[in-house]
């Protein structure tokens, strides 16, 4: 037990500011691969929406192509398949070699653009919550459509949509762990590399499953503060 | 060898593991499925089960299925008293450990789910049940369940999804469904993207079917709906 | 897929006539591949930092042939075709030379040689296996018929642990397929948790790997046993691996690592890792 609280604590012998430093870094992904999938969700569910049918076509097949196979395989796509793709549009601007897209941006984007798939769900199930009567409201009142969108759409929105993007974010946490095998350090790796390398996994999967829990807990009861805002706007309103 | 006679022997290798890759994912659905009932049932029933489920839910949906399945594989493996024990004649076969991570995963989610149909249950079919002589099991068994379960279908449909992904993840503990064997022949022909586009196109046939099967169930278990269902 | 490869052809071949003959590549700095997990040869420190005789390797030739080096983490799965699509430059990762690879990418001349064997539990059925320390090379058909006979009423019906696309997972598929079950792991550490669990019987894996896996703490249940394979597809030893196109690259590597050779450079690192001496003569 004595050896296991050394392995885990700081300093030269000890994993603790590894694992810390790797919590941060699937903080950081995790969020910059939720940004992205809001990105992708709302162009998607905006295609959904829209009246054009190639639109409606585009954004069908994305969300069943990106929800039928495996995040790891994306994943997989983007790591291998992106740099290619980077690099002949290099190429084609007169560049030379290889050009590579770091670990982080694959991560970044083949979970966002999974974690998009879904949100286009959620937020197209958001807008189409938003009652009509409000929306006709405040065009008969003469509302602009940013004033709309910033007065009355897009606090609708947030508030029918949050729960649904709460779930996604969540989800977007734990898919993070797959962005592992593109070899950047988050925490699945480094727990994986410490339990290599020490010999102890089981030491190793405690300390990462605990550090997934803190890191789901907290972003959940921030979670719930922002929709107890939002709700709280809404009756104010 | 042209790039279509590759593809097509591609193919034709992965479809091999078509089969582990569906017993994996129903196995782990029935199996997590069982569970799922039970859990939210004894969730409804018990006041000093409740927050003991709720526990396991926290932990199982808190967590990634990936570590989920590295923990159980390699975690237990490391203890000699695991080792000694009779479960060790199961855990010590990677396809129970991957049926085993699976399932304890898809309950934590499934349960949430039932819970959901479990509270659409009308309390007068419950109240009816009661009046008309039913005891406690038979009132689960023949009214609450079935009524729970076909509300809960669309949702669970998408969790039996999710469950045909995460087979996927199988192959890190060697299990040689689909991916395992793509693994397989990118390491012979070092071709990653060709190999995971034909994996992923199997993945997306078979979840393709599978929607379709649970839309025609839902079809089925909710006649009024009939054609027009939204 | 085809057309996309197509495009893609097209696209560098084009830009090739617009852009002039290719050059030959300027090379300053080079980014290279290593898993950090496959001790001696590369492994992570609690610190985080990668260390290992590659690592050693790199920092004392990149200086001699003015290469500023940097080494990325990645794993095995994967790390040619990471290679082929420019992820990085090079792999150091105790690649073997062998003509499968040859026909994908090219190597540096290589920097150890060693054989491959099995490890088992020292208190399980499989110690003492017949043959053990004798070297057999794949290359005399007699030499290694003879070995397999002698290894067959041994290993019938086992479980044996490789990592996945390595030369000893090839000598497994070509030579004790119908003998054993054959599980691929993504990592060396990984088939090691397993023979220590009792899930496999035995792991294969180079003779240098066993040094440094052999001496942890729980390494010390097993040892070595069986034939020390050699020769065929288990190649030259292993080397710097590299793409085709780079042949900048590979000779600046290969000067690298013939001066780091005739100036004992090599042996002393071989020594400060391996305990024994691994230089392919």
């Amino acid at each position: 037990m004595f050896s296991s609280v050394a392995l885990l604590g700081f300093g030269q012998q000890g994993w603790g500011d590894q694992l810390l430093l790797a919590t941060l870094m699937t903080l950081a992904v995790s969020v910059a691969a939720f940004l992205a999938g809001i990105g992708f969700g709302i162009l998607g569910a905006w295609a959904k929406l829209s009246r054009a049918g190639w639109a409606h076509v585009a954004a069908d097949t994305y969300t069943t192509v990106m929800r039928g196979i495996p995040d790891l395989l994306v994943i997989y796509l983007f790591y291998f398949g992106g740099s290619g793709a980077v690099s002949t549009l290099a190429h084609l601007l007169g560049a030379q070699g290889f050009y590579g897209i770091n670990p982080f941006m694959v991560g970044t984007l083949a979970v966002g653009i999974v974690s998009g798939a879904y949100q286009t769900e959620v937020l197209r199930g958001a807008y189409l919550a938003i009652p009509t009567g409000e929306l006709e409201a405040a065009r008969a009142v003469g509302m602009g459509r940013m004033l709309m969108l910033r007065r009355i759409t897009g606090p609708r929105l947030l508030h029918y949509a949050l729960p649904g993007l709460g779930n996604m974010w969540q989800q977007v946490l734990k898919e993070s762990a797959l962005i592992s095998v593109t070899g950047l350090v988050e925490l699945m790796r480094q727990v994986h590399i410490g339990a290599g390398s020490s010999g102890q996994p089981f030491v190793f999967y405690l300390a990462g499953f605990t550090l997934y829990l803190v890191l789901t807990t907290a972003s959940g009861g921030f979670l719930r503060l922002a929709e107890a805002h939002s709700a709280r706007g809404q009756r104010r309103a | 060898m042209t790039e279509i006679d590759f593809l097509a022997d591609t193919m034709r290798r992965l479809l091999v593991g078509v089969p582990l890759t569906i017993a994996l994912a129903v196995v782990s659905v029935a199996c997590g499925m069982a569970l799922a009932i039970a859990l939210a049932v004894l969730r409804a029933g018990s006041r000093i089960a409740e927050p003991l489920v709720r526990a396991y839910v926290f932990v199982l949906r808190g967590t990634p299925l990936l570590l989920q399945i590295f923990m159980i594989y390699y975690g237990l493996g490391q203890f000699s008293w695991v080792r000694n024990s009779i479960a060790w004649d199961l855990l010590r076969q990677p396809w129970w450990c991957a049926i085993l991570a699976l399932s304890l995963n898809t309950a934590a989610y499934g349960s949430e789910i039932v819970r959901g149909g479990l509270n659409s249950v009308p309390s007068g079919a419950v109240e009816a049940a009661r009046v008309a002589g039913m005891t406690a099991l038979t009132r689960y068994r023949r009214i609450v369940l079935p009524i729970a379960m076909r509300q809960a279908l669309p949702a669970y449909g998408n969790e039996m999804v999710i469950m045909v992904k995460s087979t996927s993840l199988a192959s890190i503990i060697t299990l040689m469904e689909v991916t395992g064997i793509a693994y397989a022949i990118i390491s012979e022909t070092y071709r990653a993207i060709e190999v995971f586009l034909c994996a992923g196109t199997i993945y997306l046939v078979l979840n393709f079917l599978l929607t379709r099967g649970i839309g025609a169930l839902e079809r089925r278990l909710n006649p009024q709906l009939g054609q027009a269902a939204h | 897929m085809k057309l996309s490869t197509l495009l893609a052809t097209a696209v560098v071949a084009l830009s090739a006539v617009l852009g002039g003959a290719a050059q030959a590549k300027e090379w300053k700095k080079v980014v290279i591949a290593t898993e950090g997990a496959y001790p001696p040869y590369n492994l992570t420190q609690a610190n985080g930092k990668l260390a290992g005789f590659e690592i050693d390797l790199a920092a004392n030739i990149c200086p001699r042939v003015h290469l500023e080096c940097t080494f990325i983490a990645t794993d095995w799965n994967g790390v040619i075709p990471g290679l082929l699509a420019g992820k990085y430059d090079a792999i150091m990762d105790g690649m073997s030379i062998t003509p499968k690879r040859l026909k994908v990418i090219a190597f540096s001349t290589p920097y150890t040689q060693s054989p491959s064997t099995f490890a088992v539990m020292k208190k399980g059925p499989l110690a003492n296996m017949p043959d053990t320390g004798k070297r057999v090379s794949l290359d005399n058909p007699a030499q290694m018929d003879a070995a397999i006979k002698a290894l067959t009423p041994v290993l019938k019906g086992r479980t044996v642990g490789v990592q996945v696309s390595t030369i000893q997972a090839d000598l497994l598929n070509k030579y004790f397929k119908d003998i054993m079950t054959i599980r691929t792991y993504g990592k060396t550490e990984e088939h090691d948790l397993d023979l220590y669990a009792g899930r496999v019987d035995l792991v294969m894996a180079s003779s240098t790997y066993f040094v440094a896996s052999l001496n942890t703490p729980q390494g010390k249940q097993a040892e070595e046993s069986g034939p020390l394979f050699v020769g065929g597809l288990l190649g030259q030893g292993a080397g710097v691996g590299l793409r085709k196109t780079d042949p900048e690259l590979k000779a600046l590597f290969d000067k690298g690592l013939a001066e780091a050779k005739a100036d004992g450079t090599l042996k002393k690192l071989s020594l400060k890792w391996f305990k024994t001496d691994v230089v392919p003569q």
